[in-house]
């Protein structure tokens, strides 16, 4: 039974093998050659300015949150208006319709808290 | 340790000489890079109509992983450096094909303030491919011409043609 594992073994080896013969096949024929401006970093042709790490507002933040709000509503209204068009057929209109404004009245929600603590507005008062 | 110009002039070097530069001619990888209106016929030779794969010339994204730059358009002064420091990114050996009369001489824009007239004004041009632009028959040629040339080069046996790689 664990003769069945000589052929991963096998397989381990050879491949290791074939690694080894290829890393040094490489290192023996492949011309060196570095120098400062080969090993920069790679910028399609522009040289490289300053850091990738770089600060933004955190703020940001906020903007994106409130973006989800609008976005993930209109992403729901379309299909939600397509699959229920079945419950209108069926005479559920007022149920249809009462569905998606519950589903507004969340969002609408967290829209009137944005508002209320001023995140809308970029430019904030500092509370004494 | 790299074997490069080290061994003696034998026969066992030689034929493993044309092994390996028959190897490199069959998979040029050229960048996928073009300047100007010679890069659409650029294009058309990475097409299927004229095919330039069967030869083993295949697009890189980068120019790491490239052997070969199409110089394809106009090669104006401010893309000059650019031109230089991707040339000076791929890694040896590396070949330059200068596609059409714009990175030959400066072409119809030879007199433009912005123009460099000759892109071997910044590189070692290896092969140069006349015409505006030159169809694309004309840059197969030209790639066939410099296999020619990385067939008559020589890395084990002891270098007689070959000039040393560019210290940039």
């Amino acid at each position: 039974m664990y003769f069945d594992y000589g052929i991963t073994l096998a397989l381990a080896i050879i491949g290791v093998l074939f690694m080894a013969a290829m890393i040094g096949l490489q290192k023996l024929l492949a011309p060196y050659n570095p120098f400062a401006r080969k090993l920069m970093p790679y910028e399609c042709g522009e040289p490289p300015t300053g850091n990738a790490w770089i600060n933004f507002n955190v703020r940001f933040y906020l903007i994106a949150l409130v973006f989800v709000i609008f976005e993930v509503e209109v992403a729901f209204i379309y299909p939600v208006a397509t699959v229920y068009l079945d419950w209108v057929r069926r005479g559920q209109r007022l149920f249809a319709l009462s569905e998606m404004l519950v589903f507004l009245l969340i969002l609408f929600v967290g829209l009137i808290y944005v508002w209320v603590k001023r995140d809308l507005e970029w430019i904030k008062k500092v509370p004494d | 340790m790299p074997l490069l110009n080290t061994l003696p002039d034998y026969v066992l070097t030689t034929k493993t000489d044309e092994l390996i530069n028959w190897m490199r001619k069959s998979s040029l990888w050229y960048m996928l890079f073009g300047l100007a209106c010679c890069a659409i016929e650029l294009m058309h030779t990475g097409g299927p109509r004229s095919d330039i794969e069967r030869f083993g010339a295949t697009p890189r994204a980068s120019a790491r992983q490239s052997d070969l730059m199409i110089i394809a358009g106009t090669l104006t002064l401010k893309m000059a450096l650019r031109t230089r420091l991707l040339y000076d990114q791929m890694p040896d050996p590396k070949y330059v094909i200068s596609m059409g009369s714009c990175s030959n001489c400066g072409g119809l824009f030879q007199l433009a303030y912005s123009v460099c007239d000759g892109v071997d004004k910044v590189l070692p041009v290896d092969v140069y491919v006349p015409g505006c632009p030159p169809r694309p028959e004309a840059l197969t040629e030209g790639l066939l011409k410099l296999q020619e040339k990385i067939m008559s080069e020589r890395w084990l046996a002891r270098a007689k043609a070959v000039e040393p790689i560019a210290q940039a």
